[in-house]
């Protein structure tokens, strides 16, 4: 009973962040200060939501003693690291892009890259 | 010979991993470890030289591997959830003030700067958007510089993490 709780206050945490990203995407002005919402606060929502799973497989592997929660466990947390590494490649990459088709950061106080010239 | 086990007993230990919880064997069944046998050689055959590209196996030392789980598990956690509790308060606010700065690494190996690189997407309010090659230079995106902070030429990787010294522990694995 009281892992069902915790799991789903966990829930709860990780759609409130995940709602604030989506949030932030339709709310920001530029690109770039998109990416920061939809990459940070869904990689940290994700996180809650896989650790909700953990606490709930961990929970029932106790009583039942079945194996088969083990699997459960893992392969979640082999998710959150995929998430995780794949999400600020990703979003690099979109960054990086973006910059080199010409998206200037708008509004923003200073650009050293332009300034670079790479 | 020395890539071939390496990527072999990788893929063997992976596919273990996957299947954990599967028999009587500790957590695994016979046919399972079979299969991990054989799939880990027809991975070490066929991608050994992708693997093992730098034949650098630096990373393979246990000692590292534990830095890397403490790592991720205690300062990163720290500062990933400083950096969302931040921009959820800019998300509901409003209050931005963005620019692209440049930040002195002062990484030597490409995988010490990915590291870092990544890091720094998913922490304190920055995006890694480009690389400057020659001298392993970031280009950060930051949600928010505070006042007088845009005069600034180059940032050092230490001034940008709010509790933890992220690149020192950088360097202590990856270097």
């Amino acid at each position: 009973m009281l892992a069902d709780s915790i799991a789903f206050v966990l829930l709860v945490i990780g759609l409130i962040f995940n709602a604030l990203g989506v949030i932030g995407l339709l709310r920001f002005p530029d690109v770039y200060t998109r990416l920061h919402a939809s990459t940070k606060a869904t990689t940290f929502g994700s996180i809650f939501l896989c650790l909700g799973v953990v606490v709930y497989a961990i929970a029932h592997y106790f009583w039942t003693s079945d194996s088969q929660y083990l699997m459960v466990i893992v392969h979640t947390i082999i998710a959150v690291f995929a998430l995780a590494v794949t999400n600020a490649a990703g979003s690099h990459a979109i960054a990086r892009a973006a910059h080199k088709s010409g998206q200037k950061p708008e509004p923003s106080v200073v650009d050293r890259l332009s300034e670079a010239g790479l | 010979m020395i890539p071939f086990i390496v990527t072999a007993s990788v893929a063997f230990l992976f596919y273990l991993v996957l299947v954990i919880g599967s028999g009587p064997v500790i957590f695994w069944s016979w046919e399972e470890i079979l299969a991990g046998v054989i799939i880990g050689l027809a991975t070490g055959i066929i991608c050994r030289k992708v693997f093992c590209k730098n034949e650098n196996y630096r990373m393979l030392c246990p000692a590292r591997l534990v830095g890397l789980v403490i790592y991720i598990c205690g300062p990163f956690l720290v500062e990933l959830t400083k950096a969302n509790l931040d921009v959820a308060y800019r998300i509901i606010t409003g209050r931005i003030r963005p620019g692209i700065i440049r930040l002195h690494s002062g990484m030597k190996s490409d995988l010490a700067l990915t590291m870092l690189a990544h890091s720094i997407t998913l922490t304190p309010g920055t995006l890694s958007v480009n690389v400057d090659e020659e001298n392993h230079d970031l280009f950060i995106h930051v949600i928010h510089l505070d006042e007088g902070e845009e005069k600034k030429e180059v940032f050092e990787a230490e001034e940008i993490f709010a509790f933890m010294n992220i690149p020192a522990w950088i360097r202590r694995i990856a270097e």
